[in-house]
């Protein structure tokens, strides 16, 4: 069994190191597209103003200040303080308000975000509130998104770059080819896994270090754990696009099946956002992607020094995803384009 | 005395609006060359796809020395498709390599490369070959495991003639090494040079089975004379045998040649460049379905 796995393997990685178009484009481009985000966010923390309001109720009562009415910021209830206060230090919270008891407001005295929210509380009109400000190590808005480019470059690299070479086997025959020998399809899986694996975690590795000699990255937290997650999301994100894929014959159906996955996971899984404070059911659906539990570990590794136990929750979802996502792509496998 | 490898027992294949075989059975001799011919469309490819495991059948059964095929058959047999890719960026010899690695029992690579004459072929890319080397690359992928049964789908289409007859040298080759071959072929003169057994398919059925040569004295006692069609000048004539009007020719069917060329020259007919051929397979399918076997 192994030796038909290793022989799969082996014929993979050389298809991919020899076809220069696959290997700039899971090399050169993600590096390109880094090293332009870290050129537009070089200096220019970008103002994303959102306040959260301490509150059991989960009810804004608009009328308790006139800063609550402000447009163009996103104003939720959190219920609890500290926690609350630590996402302000990270820069996941602009501002948190009590006006239960003593009015109180923080901010991170680092942030940007923090100071002119601060002018437009005090310019609003209303009653004044005390001040406490939260200090915190600076947290660079590049610190908070390379976690989630690397991970969007790897959730690209995982779905298409497995689905349309197991795609293009079935379509011209190939894989009927394999089916005609002892070959399992666990085996063959197993081995497009390992494959995609190797290329991946080697493509996010090299980013990873050439974005920390460029920009400084911030890592507080160990290099191994990071790896381990890493390595886990590339399974079940791998092991997801072998689902999709395995009984599709069409690369047009096959790109669609696959933007269907990849766009929700860009949009919801807090790649260049976070989904704090978002509508609840988007908050639930999010969690049963793979890239959020990815981009969580990861961002609680790098950003917060975080250890197993902080991230145990994120890294058993990958698990159990991976498990199903390979289980079931196993079962539905299809060795031909027309059985 | 020679035992049966592979049985076929009322075999058939439906799918939606078609019936691709329809109760099709047989019984394939070991160390024998069995061909399956017909049409495009006759079931060949179908039936033989079915014998190899590829395909499921909807009724029916395939026996294997006996017994129902278990995981051993695949270790066992050797597949040529009808059209196969590799995998890009491979070179030959990595081919090879790739596919014996899948094996438990295999063959000698070496051997296998030079019996399909690859040695100079080695270092080039897959997708650099020709017709001809690549159906031998694709011949040497299912010779990799020593394989009892070789099930060879139209090996020779899209060749050009001296390919194919290099390809028919490679088979007569491995024929006497005493491995069992399943051969579907729509050209008649392959299956007459290789096969010890055949069946002919028409519509998913076989309508006729046996040694070429038998079939063919069973079904015919008479020879060809084939004639220009412009040569021919006595078209009015009634000649006591039966003369066909091919294309661009004619075929008169005697069991007498002497008696018949003394009638011909008796009408003035001029016979420099008259044929005469035995009876072919194509004829013997002619005379089934009113049909050329042609594809």
């Amino acid at each position: 069994m192994m030796r038909r796995f290793l022989a799969i393997l082996h014929a993979r990685n050389m298809e991919f190191l020899r076809d220069r178009s696959s290997l700039s484009w899971n090399l050169l481009v993600p590096i390109l597209l880094v090293l332009g985000m870290a050129w537009i966010f070089w200096e220019d923390d970008r103002p994303l103003f959102k306040v959260a309001i301490l509150d059991q109720s989960q009810q804004i009562d608009r009328e308790a200040h006139p800063f609550l009415s402000t447009r163009h910021i996103h104003f939720y209830t959190v219920p609890d303080q500290q926690e609350a206060i630590r996402k302000v230090s990270r820069h996941q919270i602009d501002m948190l308000i009590k006006l239960g008891g003593t009015r109180t407001y923080w901010i991170n005295a680092d942030s940007p975000k923090g100071y002119v929210l601060e002018r437009m509380l005090l310019g609003s009109g209303g009653a004044p509130l005390s001040k406490a400000a939260v200090s915190g190590h600076p947290v660079r808005y590049i610190d908070w998104l390379l976690p989630g480019i690397l991970g969007m470059n790897m959730m690209f690299s995982c779905l298409f770059g497995v689905g349309f070479v197991v795609v293009r086997y079935r379509k011209n025959g190939f894989l009927k080819r394999l089916n005609a020998t002892p070959l399992r399809a666990v085996e063959f899986l197993s081995a497009q896994i390992a494959s995609r694996l190797m290329i991946t975690l080697t493509s996010v590795t090299l980013v990873f270090w050439g974005m920390g000699v460029f920009l400084n990255i911030r890592m507080d937290g160990s290099y191994l754990l990071l790896f381990m997650v890493a390595a886990l999301g590339a399974v079940s994100l791998i092991a997801l696009a072998l689902v999709a894929t395995s009984r599709v014959s069409s690369e047009e159906l096959a790109s669609g099946l696959l933007n269907f996955l990849g766009w929700p996971m860009m949009l919801l899984s807090g790649v260049w956002f976070s989904m704090e404070g978002t509508n609840e059911f988007l908050q639930a659906l999010a969690q049963l992607l793979p890239l959020t539990h990815v981009l969580e570990a990861a961002r609680a590794i790098m950003i917060d020094g975080y250890g197993w136990p902080h991230i145990a929750r994120n890294v058993m979802a990958l698990v159990a995803m991976g498990a199903v996502f390979m289980g079931l792509g196993a079962i539905l496998f299809k060795w031909r384009a027309d059985s | 005395m020679q035992r049966p490898i592979l049985s076929v027992h009322n075999l058939q294949k439906r799918y939606p609006g078609v019936v691709a075989v329809d109760g099709v059975g047989f019984t394939i001799t070991e160390g024998t060359c069995f061909g399956l011919l017909g049409p495009n469309g006759a079931g060949k490819t179908t039936t033989i796809e079915i014998m190899e495991g590829i395909t499921e059948s909807t009724a029916g059964e395939v026996r294997y020395r006996g017994a129902p095929r278990d995981r051993r058959f695949r270790e066992e047999i050797g597949i040529q498709f009808q059209t196969t890719a590799l995998q890009d960026h491979l070179t030959v010899k990595e081919t090879l390599d790739l596919f014996h690695r899948l094996y438990e029992h295999t063959a000698n690579l070496d051997e296998i490369v030079a019996a399909c004459a690859l040695e100079e072929l080695l270092a080039r890319d897959n997708r650099k070959l020709s017709g001809g080397q690549r159906q031998r690359l694709l011949l040497a992928i299912a010779l990799l495991n020593d394989p009892q049964v070789l099930f060879l789908d139209e090996p020779t289409t899209g060749l050009d003639p001296q390919s194919r007859r290099n390809f028919w040298q490679l088979i007569e080759s491995i024929k006497r090494q005493k491995k069992t071959i399943v051969l579907t072929t729509h050209y008649m003169e392959e299956a007459y040079r290789l096969c010890d057994d055949i069946v002919i398919m028409e519509h998913g059925r076989i309508i006729a089975a046996g040694p070429p040569a038998d079939l063919l004295a069973e079904h015919f006692d008479e020879t060809i004379l084939q004639l220009p069609a412009e040569d021919f000048t006595a078209s009015n004539y009634r000649f006591p045998f039966t003369v066909l009007q091919g294309d661009g020719c004619v075929e008169i069917s005697v069991r007498d040649v002497d008696e018949a060329i003394k009638q011909l020259q008796q009408q003035g007919i001029s016979l420099q460049r008259l044929e005469i051929r035995p009876r072919t397979l194509d004829d013997l399918f002619l005379e089934l379905t009113g049909k050329e076997l042609r594809p």
